[in-house]
């Protein structure tokens, strides 16, 4: 499958990336390799089979609902490029 | 002639989850703590941080879903939904797109009398995200993940709402449900409990709905139905004019009564679900819908019905009583006392409603003890303190929760008894008063609530007024 001019854009609006024209095509040759690569399964007749989102029968993987955590504000904010008043500081949002 | 229409609606729920933790990780999800004291690198979407499900959010999940009549999805999971936001710190929320938890569910509303049924499309699991606050200072928004990964489920309904009235008893009855299943307090105001709601127009009789717009920032009941109202006037003009109605998200602003265009259906976004690798499926078995089911309390149907007859109460007392959880665990609590239930209905009915509405709080935010209302009913059985005394403990008790019987003897408002202390009382009274005395005896009956008052005023509120009443007449 070959991936057109406009999906590049569309993906990279998605993404919130801009990418220059070698990227845009650089990312096409990329992403068609992937389709194509993955493209083989359609190949395979999965008539009556269940999809699955995990490769391992593994199910029902819980906590018990008990407080483990406790305030570590300081060290999640060293993480932010800057903050003000123990939050995040981010550009004007709003909606 | 001018054209009939209906309203057609269907509204998205979301309800916070009163669990001790977030939903995917040990955080706690108390509310009011100081900004991103409550966060960890799982509800901040640090990279190779690992969520793992909060079991009780499933287990209150599928308890709505019984209640509402849904059938529950035994093989589910979570799905990825992508979008970018500064309150959403993963650029993804963790959701339920494929397989939600409740599917195919109805409850019977009742407006003026007719009851009808209302579909429940979906309820599905998911986080919520955190909170922007502005800083006019910095002219930038702060954020606060303390929100961030706290369990809400989202009650999709079917199209099934006419009318605003249909809208607020589908609500209500959502929210009755929810308090007695103790999944949530569902208080709409500090957004435990949110309505989105999604409104079209057609003509009466038409096949196809019309374009809907969704409304969103509804924080009260009231603004609900002011919502509604204004909606569904601004479809019809447009119809009326001519237009078309342009398939959009609108915000509602309360204060000025109008809404607002957020985004249309041309920037909706693609938010490229797909299913969560760090989540593994989860798989209801028939024992553990079983223990849920078992573990159902008494719902306000039924309790209201109860309440009529073995209580003897009347049906609009039971139905106010049961109206929110929090009522009617006060009247069941104090009744285990061996209150008089009767007398409980009473004060919760008519003082405790008078204070409520005056102080403009809602019956979730009692702070009074079942155990000091008790007390206060025994004081009263006992003719320790007339009726009016006890108005005013219960003022003190629905304010301060105090201890009755403790308050009445600090402050000396006992009732006096004492024959003797009353009689001499009332010979000064009548000697003070001479003309209304007078009055009394040549016919004028009423004279005697006078001397009754100026008796009372003179022991300070506290006599017995039923002796005072009667050592009158016999001294006239």
């Amino acid at each position: 499958m070959q991936i057109t001019d406009e999906t590049i854009k569309y993906v990279g609006i998605l993404a919130k990336l801009e990418l220059s024209d070698e990227e845009k095509e650089q990312a096409k040759k990329d992403m068609s390799n992937m389709l194509q690569y993955v493209g083989k399964l359609n190949e395979l007749d999965t008539e009556g089979v269940e999809p699955m989102s995990h490769t391992f029968s593994v199910h029902n993987v819980f906590r018990e609902d008990v407080v483990t955590n406790g305030d570590e504000r300081d060290n999640m904010l060293k993480n932010a490029p800057e903050q003000k008043e123990g939050a995040y500081k981010v550009p004007k949002t709003f909606e | 002639m001018s054209k009939v229409y209906e309203t057609v609606i269907g509204l998205e729920v979301h309800v916070e989850l009163a669990t001790k933790t977030k939903i995917f990780c040990g955080c706690s999800t108390a509310f009011g703590g100081a900004p991103n004291t409550h966060t960890c690198p799982v509800c901040t979407g640090m990279p190779g941080s690992l969520p793992v499900l909060n079991k009780e959010v499933v287990n209150k999940a599928i308890a709505v879903g019984l209640a509402t009549n849904c059938t529950i999805t035994r093989n589910c999971k979570f799905d990825r939904k992508n979008y970018f936001y500064p309150d959403n710190p993963q650029n993804y929320q963790i959701s339920q797109l494929y397989y939600p938890i409740c599917r195919d569910g109805k409850v019977e509303i009742e407006v003026d009398g007719k009851k009808k049924y209302i579909g429940i499309h979906e309820i599905h699991m998911e986080e919520d995200a955190g909170k922007l606050i502005h800083d006019a200072y910095t002219d930038s928004s702060l954020v606060d993940f303390n929100r961030s990964g706290v369990p809400l489920i989202e009650i999709v309904s079917e199209p099934d709402m006419r009318s605003a009235d249909e809208v607020l008893a589908y609500l209500d009855k959502l929210r009755t449900t929810i308090q007695y299943l103790g999944a949530s307090d569902c208080k709409l105001n500090e957004g435990s409990m949110r309505a989105d709601v999604n409104l079209s127009i057609r003509e009466v009789g038409a096949e196809e709905y019309g374009t809907r717009t969704e409304m969103k920032n509804l924080n009260s009941f009231k603004a609900i139905a002011r919502a509604i109202e204004n909606e569904r006037e601004r479809q019809i003009d447009l119809l009326e004019a001519g237009k078309e109605v342009v398939q959009e998200t609108r915000r509602w602003d309360d204060t000025k009564e109008y809404s607002y265009a957020m985004r249309s259906k041309e920037d909706a976004q693609d938010y490229r679900y797909f299913p969560d690798p760090d989540l593994v499926p989860i798989v209801i078995s028939d024992e553990w819908l079983e223990e849920i089911r078992s573990k159902q309390p008494e719902f306000r149907e039924e309790k209201k019905a109860r309440y009529q007859e073995e209580y003897g109460l009347p049906e609009y007392d039971a139905d106010i009583l049961t109206g929110t959880k929090k009522l009617a665990d006060i009247f069941e609590e104090t009744i285990a006392l061996n209150a008089n239930p009767k007398k409980v209905s009473n004060w919760l009915m008519v003082e405790t409603m008078r204070l409520l509405k005056e102080k403009e709080m809602e019956p979730e935010d009692i702070t009074f003890s079942a155990a000091n209302l008790a007390k206060l009913i025994q004081l009263t059985d006992d003719q320790a303190i007339n009726s009016t005394v006890a108005k005013e403990v219960f003022e003190k008790i629905f304010a301060e929760d105090i201890d009755p019987a403790q308050y009445v003897e600090e402050k000396g408002l006992k009732t006096v008894n004492d024959e003797g202390a009353l009689r001499a009382t009332i010979e000064q009274v009548i000697a003070d008063n001479p003309q209304s005395v007078a009055d009394y005896r040549n016919g004028k009956e009423k004279a005697i609530g006078f001397l009754v008052g100026q008796t009372m005023k003179a022991m300070k509120g506290k006599a017995n007024p039923g002796m005072v009443n009667q050592i009158l007449k016999e001294l006239l």
